[in-house]
């Protein structure tokens, strides 16, 4: 006789359901018979498209994470935030200065940051996401980009932010502008690209195009890493 | 070379450059190395005085737990702004139950819980108080001999009273440490009126008056700059300047100089050509002036 999966009630939206003990909350939707059509993307906690808040049985405290990587709990309250409606400017980085008149322009609110940390406090990632605002705040952009760099965009930052701030968007500038301006140049990056410029791999791409589903999936999972070091 | 942690605020960072990089120079000459926090955030900007103001206190607080973090128990700062906002947040953590408690328990996450330990110190009280103004008088020797500086002190260095770096009413600091670096300190009735402060942002026109005010008070007094310690007064009473004499066609400029920047020259280090662009009265002329006599 198989043995009985442990199982834990949760709220899902505020209703009840059995699921077993050891579910993500993910699988604890679909196990529920939600299907899953926004909120969910890479399932391996790199997407940030599984934004979840929840309660824990008597805890007054909203906590925060990706459905995908957290393990349900008996008397969990679920909700799941598929989208977060951030401000997101308009902007061709090619015309842009790294300077902090440009954050100024297209992310005026940044500067009303209060120094809560509620920001911090929600992000999946353990990012500290005060940190790269103040960062941003004045002007030391390689900074931002450096403590923003495991954002996945998941949004909880913004939803929770009492000066409105869509932290997310800032730091994806905040990177560009790093990248493209101030982070030095890749010399292995400048001599790969004139390759491909020169068709270089244009053989082997047409060959891995032609390759089926299960031979791709080996050679993707035995594929070189870190070739080589950048400069 | 004694360290001291150091919290430079976001202005020095950005408009005020200048200001960090001379201090930098001119402590160095005198024994003192500047270590920026590790980590650090804005300081909150203004003490807020509302009633439900909990939240606010928490950027300041937060850069006090971040000192103790770091091992320090003294908290250095330029800029009167954030010394004013940093050392009020901390009285009232410490005075205040009721916040304290509030405050305490926003801050769950940090790694550790802030004491209420860490003292902040000014630019000025260490000139006066661990280098002492006849030590620095007697380095700097006949210095800027012949040089008239209008000590600003502006708000936020004075009051409120018992937490500002002297006596609110008579302070005495920045005239002493301009006679210490053998200038002459002008007599200057304006110099502790408010520069009109954040208004600068919504009513630039207002703060324009109040510089062509203070101003005209320092060039009625002979003054040949006037000296400042706040950015925010440097940028009223000099970028502001250009409405004032839009407004005003019989107003002069007068070059605002931070107080590091007059310590640098009578220290005999060199002003630095691009800590110039960062004024609007030009100051070549009085630089010349100081260099010549330092
Ligand atoms: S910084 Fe914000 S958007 Fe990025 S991972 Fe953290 S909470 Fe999500
Ligand atoms: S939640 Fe918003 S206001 Fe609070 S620290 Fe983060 S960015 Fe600043
Ligand atoms: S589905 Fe991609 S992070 Fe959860």
């Amino acid at each position: 006789m198989s043995k009985k999966q442990e199982q834990v009630s949760v709220f899902i939206m505020g209703k009840k359901f059995m699921v077993p003990a050891a579910s993500t909350i993910m699988s604890a939707l679909e196990y529920s018979g939600f299907q899953l059509k926004r909120g969910v993307g890479c399932r391996e906690g790199f997407c940030g498209a599984c934004a979840t808040v929840y309660r824990l049985k008597d805890d007054f405290k909203i906590r925060t994470g990706l459905a995908c990587q957290t393990v349900v709990q008996e008397g969990m309250l679920i909700a799941q935030i598929p989208f977060v409606p951030a401000v997101k400017p308009v902007y061709d980085i090619s015309k842009l200065e790294p300077t902090i008149t440009i954050f100024k322009q297209l992310y005026p609110e940044t500067f009303r940051c209060l120094g809560c940390n509620t920001c911090s406090k929600a992000c999946p990632q353990d990012i500290r996401v005060m940190d790269y605002i103040n960062a941003v705040e004045r002007g030391d952009l390689a900074k931002a980009a450096e403590l923003s760099y495991d954002c996945i965009r998941c949004g909880m930052c913004a939803l929770r932010c009492p000066a409105e701030i869509g932290q997310f968007n800032v730091a994806i500038l905040a990177q560009r502008l790093y990248g493209s301006c101030l982070a030095p140049k890749s010399k292995e990056m400048i001599e790969r690209v004139e390759q491909i410029r020169k068709g270089q791999f244009n053989e082997e791409m047409a060959a891995i195009k032609a390759t089926d589903k299960a031979a791709l999936k080996k050679m993707y999972y035995e594929r070189d890493i870190e070739p080589g070091e950048s400069v | 070379m004694t360290k001291l942690l150091y919290y430079p605020g976001c202005t020095l960072k950005a408009d005020a450059q200048h200001f960090e990089e001379s201090a930098m120079c001119a402590l160095k000459e005198l024994g003192f190395e500047l270590q920026e926090l590790e980590r650090w955030n804005c300081c909150g900007t203004v003490f807020s005085l509302a009633t439900d103001n909990t939240m606010f206190h928490l950027a300041p607080l937060r850069n006090l737990l971040r000192t103790r973090e770091e091992g320090g128990d003294k908290l250095f700062t330029l800029c009167s702004m954030c010394y004013n906002t940093l050392k009020r947040a901390n009285k009232l953590f410490n005075e205040d139950p009721e916040k304290n408690d509030k405050v305490r328990k926003a801050m769950y996450e940090e790694a550790i819980a802030y004491d209420g330990k860490t003292q902040t110190l000014h630019l000025l009280s260490l000139l006066r108080d661990e280098v002492g103004f006849d030590t620095l008088k007697n380095k700097i020797g006949k210095g800027l001999n012949g040089i008239k500086l209008a000590p600003y002190y502006g708000c936020m260095l004075l009051r409120p009273d018992g937490l500002g770096v002297d006596n609110m009413e008579h302070p005495r600091v920045f005239e002493d440490l301009i006679r210490a670096m053998g200038a002459e300190a002008a007599d200057f009735p304006f110099r502790a009126e408010c520069c009109g402060s954040y208004q600068t942002a919504q009513q630039p026109e207002i703060v324009a008056e109040r510089t062509r005010l203070i101003i005209g008070s320092a060039r009625k007094c002979g003054a040949d700059a006037v000296a400042v310690s706040c950015p925010l007064c440097a940028f009223n009473l000099d970028q502001r300047q250009a409405i004032a004499a839009r407004l005003h066609s019989d107003f002069e400029l007068m070059p605002v100089l931070y107080i590091t920047e007059c310590l640098c020259l009578a220290l005999g280090i060199e002003f630095k050509e691009p800590w110039k662009a960062f004024h609007y009265a030009p100051v070549d002329a009085v630089i010349r002036k100081m260099e010549k006599k330092a």
